[in-house]
């Protein structure tokens, strides 16, 4: 009796387990389906062509030049704003901030603002900076509202970089006479550069691969020329992909799936320079 | 005299840094001060009363109708389904992969999740579009090409990897010693999981499913792509129907202009949409919140 009721006890856990192994292979599985669907569709259109020509109505003629350099614009310009201000704001919340109401608020309003739709940041980037800055529907102005979008992205990894920083060393760099300032620059920085740097990365594949944000701001889905300036009208690669996606024409689709591969790729890449950085400096935190 | 001078110097970087902090806090200031100020001339021409409670939304088509509750079905039917997806997947590989998986297997399946995390919305769209939607219309032939099960099928996927981690996350705090504790009164795997594991990671658990949810009200390019343009009371999945942000990406690539009530729409379902993930995601903060102080004292 005892022994059979046991039996079953062990059976249950036995499905469940198999239950659970399969759920997560499901999810693999959707990962494998989605890269197989994206090659089968695009492969073919994917060649030295497609990545030196404009838009254009004829799919065989069509590339995506404009989306790929308005994305590098768009990215070379958000990066700069956003890191220096995501940083500086988890060096103020780890290492000044006083306990108090106001930093209870500051990290709360971070978290929500973490949770905020992307298509919010576009509403706020349409009426701030298209509108109210006069910027128009340029480059920089679609660089200031990413860079909103990924703040919140970079002070959260700067925050737990800065946290995992022993206390040990900045005790020795204020024995040495250090001021607070110094130990943050010469300590607590280099040390937690790595991680901080991975965060970077990741904020940055983050922007490279948003889409709504910028269709608000009304980066333009067809563009034959490259952005000369900041305040240039621009496209950038998601937003090429979604005009293609778009369109009834089957073969529009297959340009769409070629400009996802190029975009998994450069995303492939950032990621893994970025896992690479974290197990390398993992490594050296255990020895 | 170096002090004071680095005194100084120390002051004017803490006051720097201060500044430089609240600039996210002027970010979220920015956002309620824009919905708000744009949606007030909206809610001078229609009553709230309308807006929260008609049932027709055609704010682009004469005779103008400014129901918002059409977009609000859309977007929680496909929210719900998204659910339906991600919940069970969810939580099952998280249970897996905190519970049951060995290191090795862990190791392989955790950056793959990663992966999935990663890939940007539009990709997915796409997935939705060109393999989701054609199996659909083979099972169901009078599905309509653009349609809610779809959309909601791909966001829940999208979403799997974010409820599957913070689920995880909340099961790995729950403390050793009460899985030992439950094994040494001799119980199975499966038995402390169910039982002594997902119930002490209850609230970590139920604020990942409403921070996935939120996520998923908010997602914008996929239901754009794949759920349709026709807003719409409905609960058949098969369905086209439109969701808030679908609604607001349709405004801004047409050519309303800047002042018209057409264009204040976008503001007033921007608020609507604010509102609703702002509130999911405070709801989420405090029951993991409370989460934690329940630990506290058990320790």
């Amino acid at each position: 009796m005892h022994a059979k009721k046991m039996q079953q006890r062990k059976q249950k856990n036995h499905l469940f387990k198999n239950l659970s192994f399969f759920m997560t292979l499901i999810t693999i599985t959707v990962l494998f389906l989605l890269l197989y669907d994206v090659f089968k569709d695009g492969i073919g259109w994917l060649n030295w062509n497609f990545l030196t020509s404009y838009p254009s109505r004829f799919p065989e003629q069509a590339g995506i030049k404009s989306a790929l350099v308005g994305s590098l614009w768009m990215i070379s310009l958000t990066m700069p704003i956003a890191i220096p201000i995501g940083v500086m704001t988890a060096i103020y919340l780890e290492e000044y901030s006083p306990e108090n109401r106001l930093t209870t608020f500051i990290r709360v309003n971070i978290a929500n603002l973490a949770g905020v739709p992307s298509i919010v940041f576009g509403i706020l980037g349409l009426t701030i900076f298209v509108r109210t800055l006069g910027l128009g529907r340029s480059v920089l102005a679609g660089s200031l509202t990413m860079a909103l979008l990924i703040l919140p992205i970079i002070i959260v990894a700067s925050q737990e970089a800065i946290r995992s920083v022993p206390n040990s060393l900045r005790d020795a760099s204020y024995a040495l006479g250090a001021t607070r300032w110094q130990t943050i620059r010469y300590t607590v920085l280099p040390a937690s550069l790595p991680s901080i740097l991975t965060g970077i990365i990741l904020a940055t594949s983050r922007a490279i691969g948003e889409t709504a944000p910028l269709i608000m701001i009304g980066a333009l889905t067809y563009i034959a020329f490259l952005p000369s300036g900041p305040l240039d009208s621009f496209t950038v690669l998601p937003i090429q992909i979604f005009n293609w996606t778009s369109r009834p024409n089957a073969d529009f689709h297959g340009l769409a799936a070629a400009g996802i591969i190029v975009l998994l790729a450069v995303l492939l890449f950032l990621n893994t320079t970025a896992i690479l950085l974290r197990n390398k400096y993992q490594r050296r935190l255990n020895d | 005299m170096l002090r004071k001078i680095n005194d100084n110097k120390e002051r004017l970087i803490h006051i720097g840094l201060f500044l430089i902090a609240m600039i996210s806090v002027l970010t979220t200031a920015g956002i309620i001060y824009t919905l708000i100020s744009e949606s007030i001339p909206f809610f001078q021409n229609v009553s709230l009363k309308e807006f929260l409670t008609g049932t027709r939304w055609a704010p682009l088509f004469q005779p103008q109708s400014f129901g918002v509750l059409p977009l609000l079905n859309g977007t929680f039917l496909v929210a719900g389904i998204a659910a339906l997806i991600a919940i069970p997947l969810g939580l099952g590989s998280a249970i897996y992969l905190s519970e049951y998986a060995p290191e090795k297997v862990r190791k392989t399946i955790k950056p793959i999740l990663e992966i999935l995390a990663g890939i940007p919305t539009i990709v997915y769209g796409y997935f939705a579009l060109s393999f989701i939607t054609p199996i659909i219309k083979f099972l169901f032939p009078q599905a309509n090409i653009f349609n809610a099960l779809s959309a909601g099928i791909v966001v829940g996927i999208m979403i799997i990897p974010m409820v599957s981690s913070l689920s995880e996350d909340a099961m790995l705090a729950v403390p050793q010693s009460l899985r030992e504790g439950a094994y040494a009164l001799g119980a199975t795997k499966f038995e402390v999981a169910i039982k002594v594991v997902v119930p002490a990671a209850f609230s970590g658990i139920t604020s990942a499913f409403i921070l996935g949810i939120s996520r998923a009200i908010g997602e914008t390019m996929i239901v754009t792509i794949a759920a349709g343009a026709t807003p719409k009371m409905t609960l058949n999945p098969l369905d086209s129907i439109q969701t808030m942000t679908a609604y607001i990406v349709q405004v801004s690539l047409g050519d309303t202009p800047h002042g018209s009530i057409e264009h204040q729409t976008v503001y007033a379902v921007g608020l609507t949409l604010f509102v609703i993930t702002l509130l999911m995601n405070i709801l989420a903060q405090i029951i993991s919140r409370r989460f934690r102080e329940v630990y506290g004292n058990a320790r």
